[in-house]
């Protein structure tokens, strides 16, 4: 998994990291964040897309290596949530990339990202 | 000849997107550029188009790590401008959760200094201990991170004193497991050797740069907005401003971890005053928000919040100010990472415990072939009244 954090207010950022430790530990699943998007199956994009990102996001995607599922994350990553009227906002994900699968909530919680990306896994 | 060493934006751990350039000549840091804006979300702009209500949400969402200093800051600027009184049930409730958070976040730094050590261990035990404080606030608020707390004059949910008993067990489960993590860090000759004289910031450094908060406090500067300019029950309970005087990594490591023990006897106090208050008063009714001018200030765990707003008798900011304590935190690097080793400066990084997030403005955008500055502000300015020309012409 690699993990691409738009503007985002950081708690869904927090959450997708504690999915990592202990208490959540998706090591179990055979999940692992990577150091770069050419190693990554999946693509966790989280937080509303602003213009500078929007660059970087389209730059991430095109790099990756295809099939790539897209996971977006948050209320933010699905809609734009409440920065969705912000001046900078350049559109949620799934007007930038194809998305996967949508997971949301503010911050959703651990359970509901690995519950998401598990059910992504048996598809 | 300098090589350049960029750190992001994408980094795997660090949660936040944004952009260092290291400066090498060798393994030594030259000079030091860091980019950001990957995370604006122009929320002082967002802000206006809110009411007062609803801009406890937005701020909130500010930055996540310190999601309560920003609602905390922002109610006392309110009531400052609205001049009410809240009730000391209001100003236990408040100050349990501000602590909390102080807990949660140092815990998750802590957390997150181990990985850039290289300690992952750390990283994985602090991270479980963080879990019951975040199941903590999961039973208060209702939610792991983002709480909804606040409201002007007032919180939203009241802490029933039934609840009070295991709110206690959890904070003594905390005490143990943070006395073992400070016996673990401070006696570990390898975290010694890490963070020692490494990252120093002097006194001096400090007050140039106006750095704030554990920062600041770590190189013997005496400040803390809690004590400095009480507000909610910190004048009423007992603790102590934690400082060191060396002003390294280490320094910084021991004040947050000492911190944590005053939050965790802060709520106990608070927890002890509520049993006094009556329970479900907490809150003043509020007619109106007159026209006027405040501000607000409150000690994040990162350092001082301090909001400014102006109202004008309606139901909206005019204009909201937020300044938040990684900005001028952020700007030490110069001072804490040129001279040091590639492998030392991201540890020195990582010490003042960033959050970009919170500090994200306008930045500036460079040409990357020629280095050449594209904008600056007057052109900037510019642009945006000929965004507005346009505009008029078309609506003409
Ligand atoms: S969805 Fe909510 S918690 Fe997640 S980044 Fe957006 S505002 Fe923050």
């Amino acid at each position: 998994m690699f993990h691409f954090g738009g503007a985002s207010c950081n708690n869904c950022d927090i959450e997708i990291l504690a999915c990592l430790t202990p208490r959540f530990d998706v090591e179990r699943f055979g999940m692992q964040l990577v150091g770069t998007i050419r190693h990554a199956d999946v693509l966790l994009v989280n937080g509303s897309i602003n213009q500078k990102d929007k660059v970087r996001l389209l730059e991430l995607y095109e790099q990756a290596p295809k099939p790539i599922l897209v996971v977006a994350i948050g209320a933010c990553g699905c809609t734009g949530g409440i920065f969705a009227e912000g001046n900078t906002f350049a559109g949620p994900v799934d007007k930038i990339i194809p998305v996967d699968a949508y997971i949301p909530g503010c911050p959703p919680k651990p359970e509901a990202i690995i519950a998401g990306i598990v059910k992504l896994l048996h598809k | 000849m300098s090589k350049i060493i960029p750190i992001g934006p994408y980094h795997p751990l660090q949660e936040e997107p944004e952009l260092f350039k290291l400066y090498c000549e060798g393994e030594i840091v030259k000079d030091i550029k860091w980019e950001t804006g990957y995370n604006h979300r122009g929320i002082e702009k967002l802000s206006e188009s809110k009411t007062f209500d609803q801009v406890f949400f937005l701020v909130e969402r500010v930055c996540g790590i310190c999601s309560t200093s920003h609602p905390f800051a922002f109610a006392n600027c309110m009531e400052e401008i609205a001049d009410i009184e809240i009730t000391n049930r209001t100003k236990y409730i408040r100050s349990i959760i501000g602590e909390l958070e102080r807990i949660h976040s140092h815990l998750l730094w802590l957390g997150l200094a181990g990985h850039f050590l290289g300690y992952n261990t750390v990283f994985m035990w602090v991270w479980k201990y963080r879990e019951p404080v975040l199941d903590l606030f999961e039973m208060i608020t209702g939610n792991r991170n983002s709480y909804a707390m606040f409201k002007i004059g007032g919180v939203r949910r009241d802490i029933p004193n039934d609840k009070i008993p295991a709110i206690q067990e959890v904070l003594d489960g905390l005490k143990k497991k943070l006395d073992l993590l400070t016996g673990a860090v401070m006696d570990d000759p390898v975290i010694h050797a890490r963070t020692k004289g490494v990252g120093v910031l002097t006194r001096e450094d400090i007050i140039d740069y106006a750095a704030v908060g554990p920062t600041a406090r770590a190189s013997g500067v005496d400040i803390d907005v809690r004590r400095d300019d009480p507000y909610a029950a910190y004048p009423l309970v007992n603790w102590k401003v934690i400082t060191a005087k060396e002003g390294d990594v280490f320094a910084k490591v021991e004040v947050r971890l000492l911190e944590m023990y005053e939050s965790v006897s802060i709520i106990e106090q608070c927890l002890e005053g509520l049993k006094n208050e009556k329970e479900g008063d907490i809150e003043v009714p509020i007619d109106e928000i007159p026209a006027g001018m405040g501000t607000g200030r409150a000690e994040a765990p990162r350092g001082e919040v301090f909001h400014f707003v102006r109202t004008d008798g309606s139901n909206f900011p005019v204009r909201h100010k937020i300044r938040a304590p990684s900005y001028v935190n952020i700007a030490t690097f110069r001072k804490s990472c040129i001279g040091q080793t590639i492998s030392d400066a991201t540890i020195s990084l990582a010490a003042v415990d960033p959050c970009y997030c919170c500090t994200e403005r306008m930045a500036y955008a460079y040409d990357a072939v020629t280095g050449k500055k594209l904008l600056n502000g007057s052109e900037l300015v510019k642009l945006s009244q000929d965004r507005t020309d346009e505009i008029r012409k078309k609506s003409n």
